[in-house]
């Protein structure tokens, strides 16, 4: 036993040793998400090579930081989990003698409830999460959540929500006038009340719906604006509305692993990405904002004007920081949710 | 009998794998079930009964005095088992004349026909789903042909129904069933079939007594083969069914992902583990108990 738990730690020691070769830098973002230009760049200009990792949650980025070992440098959390990063001590403050370009961060994005000041992340891409409407099947107003939680006839039975509880509880609680995590009863009463009267006209929960919209399988939805975006450049009956009531905002931001093997690396990239042609270049691959300003400059003309990416200002106050609740309070959404879908 | 002791140690290596793969993971979660959830995510070590209560029962969410039977668990419970029993009847009785028409082929070209059965082996299960999805979807293959043919005016809705989630599993499934009914076939006394016929026994005769009693194993080894992944199947009814009623593979690993009470997700995981194990026990005592009757 004595023998092959060395040889397990020879192994382990061998793949550690070559994460650890000079110039590397080891990326672990959401997938599809990384413009591999910004990659090829960053590898000409300081000849740090970078290997990129995907993952396809939060909770599945945090369990595996979690468990140690993952060689991993820059990981880009979203800003619900910032806090939980930061206070477990998974992430290391920014080397602020490397990271200079912290002054382009746009004003707005600077001083932020999960980092106030960015002493730790800085911004990767932001969007919102709002309502996709084909205004072929529905012409009206379509700045409401009430277009999918209480429908109008033409699209009852033709719509989507995405499968996040999170977006969902918060937008059907703010249309009851609730604050995201609230614990009052008749808030959440009249929240699951009005969730569990919609679900007969959903059609479906699903997540990669770009296509789906675009078929027509879809007429309506809870979506994202990038997505939303997608959508439109195929199929231009489609339009992404923003719920007057409250809709959420949400931010992934890039940090620097405590246990980065290559710590300067990251804080270079991290650096190189806060230059604005090259977080225009997230913006194209990802149809996302980026925070960074005089990005837009670099952006392709379509992201420019694209009513999905730029809130009109009418509609800007109501966007909302998303927040992780408390155990107790996201036990009871879990149930609500679970009881929707049961 | 020289070097008889030395034999067993021939299957230590499967040993340990099964231990260190299987049987460590599974104690990792049969301890979680009794732990409390961390915060977001993971388990504190702290003992409670917490989860274990919440898969049976649940406090009212507005009058936490009252508790009552968790019947949202039980619904998805239970819908997991009927999907799972539907599928594996339909892939029963497609798969018996699959096996049956490969079975009586000549012996050269079976080999094609069982090559064609494992095909879809070759593709990722995620890849073939949504190909199912291209064919059913509104704009779709089938909704297309029969437009075009005037048999309907209007697509029928297909994706996002129990029917395309049916139609998905039973695709799935349907090679882990023939095969092992063919098998079964394969070693069957054809002569046995003519001595029948040759006693004026009708062809449902023959069939009812003489053919299914031998291809019972087959039948068997199918049915395990087929319910027990069915059961905790994911991504078959979140792609078509569109993810609008949860399965109990949707279920858990909700409470590990958005829900973040691991205890929870780990005590229905369990709870799973006992219910494919109780119907595996139940199912081979009824066939079996069948089998020696009609030798008695």
């Amino acid at each position: 036993m004595k023998r092959l738990a060395g040889w397990a730690s020879a192994a382990l020691l061998g793949s550690t040793a070559l994460a650890n070769a000079e110039g590397m830098l080891n990326l672990y973002n959401w997938g599809n998400y990384t413009n591999p230009e910004i990659l090829e760049r960053f590898t000409a200009e300081t000849g740090i090579q970078v290997t990129l990792t995907d993952f396809d949650s939060n909770d599945t980025a945090l369990a595996r930081i979690r468990q140690g070992g993952h060689g991993f440098d820059i990981v880009v959390p979203s800003d619900t989990y910032i806090q939980t990063w930061i206070s477990e001590g998974l992430i290391q403050p920014l080397d602020r003698e490397i990271v200079t370009n912290l002054g382009n961060i746009a004003p707005q994005w600077m001083d932020v409830p999960f980092d106030p000041g960015r002493e730790y992340t800085v911004p990767w891409a932001w969007g919102t999460t709002g309502v996709i409407v084909d205004t072929s099947v529905y012409d009206g107003d379509i700045n409401s959540i009430g277009l999918i939680i209480d429908p109008p006839a033409e699209l009852q039975g033709r719509i989507n929500v995405i499968p996040e509880m999170s977006d969902v509880m918060a937008m059907a609680i703010y249309y009851h006038g609730g604050e995201r995590c609230t614990t009052d009863r008749d808030t959440l009463r009249a929240v699951r009340d009005t969730l569990m009267a919609a679900k007969p006209h959903w059609l479906a929960l699903d997540y990669g719906a770009v296509d789906s919209y675009v078929a027509g399988d879809f007429a309506a939805g809870i979506y994202w604006n990038g997505a939303s975006m997608r959508v439109r450049l195929q199929n231009d009956n489609f339009a992404y509305g923003y719920p007057e009531t409250g809709y959420p905002i949400w931010m992934d931001n890039a940090a620097v692993l405590t246990d980065a093997p290559n710590r300067d690396n990251a804080m270079k990239f991290i650096n190189f990405v806060l230059q604005p042609e090259i977080a225009a270049l997230i913006s194209n691959f990802a149809r996302y904002s980026n925070g960074i300003t005089g990005s837009e400059a670099f952006m392709d003309e379509e992201m420019r004007t694209a009513p999905e990416i730029n809130v009109a200002a009418e509609l800007a106050e109501a966007g909302r920081w998303g927040q992780a609740c408390p155990q107790e309070v996201n036990d009871i959404h879990t149930q609500i949710w679970t009881e929707l879908m049961q | 009998m020289h070097g008889h002791g030395w034999k067993w140690l021939l299957c230590t290596p499967a040993l340990i794998v099964l231990l260190l793969a299987a049987s460590g993971p599974l104690l990792i979660v049969a301890v979680y079930s009794f732990l409390s959830p961390g915060n977001m995510g993971g388990v504190v070590w702290e003992f409670s009964l917490e989860a274990w209560f919440r898969v049976f029962f649940r406090r009212d969410i507005f009058e936490p005095d009252l508790v009552e039977w968790n019947r949202a668990h039980l619904q998805v419970f239970w819908r997991s088992i009927w999907l799972s029993l539907q599928t594996t009847f339909i892939c029963a009785v497609l798969g018996f004349p699959t096996a049956w028409f490969i079975a009586t082929r000549p012996r050269h070209t079976r080999t094609i026909w069982l090559f064609l059965i494992t095909i879809p082996f070759w593709t990722n299960l995620l890849i073939r789903t949504f190909a199912i999805q291209e064919m059913i979807r509104n704009n779709g293959t089938v909704n297309a042909v029969l437009m075009w043919s005037g048999l309907i005016d209007s697509p029928i809705q297909m994706m996002f129904t129990e029917f395309a989630v049916l139609l998905g599993m039973a695709y799935v499934f349907l090679p882990l069933m023939v095969l092992p009914l063919y098998a079964a076939m394969e070693k069957m006394d054809f002569s046995l079939v003519e001595a029948g016929y040759d006693l004026y026994a009708s062809r449902l005769n023959v069939l009812w007594h003489v053919i299914l009693p031998q291809v019972k194993p087959g039948f068997i080894a199918g049915s395990i083969l087929v319910f027990i992944p069915a059961i905790g199947a994911y991504v078959t009814p979140r792609v078509l069914g569109g993810g609008r009623t949860m399965m109990l593979g949707n279920l858990i690993a909700l409470q590990f992902g958005q829900g973040r009470n691991w205890p929870l997700g780990a005590a229905l995981a369990m709870l799973m583990l006992v219910v494919v194990v109780g119907a595996l026990i139940f199912y081979l005592r009824v066939v079996g108990r069948n089998d020696e009757a009609r030798r008695g």
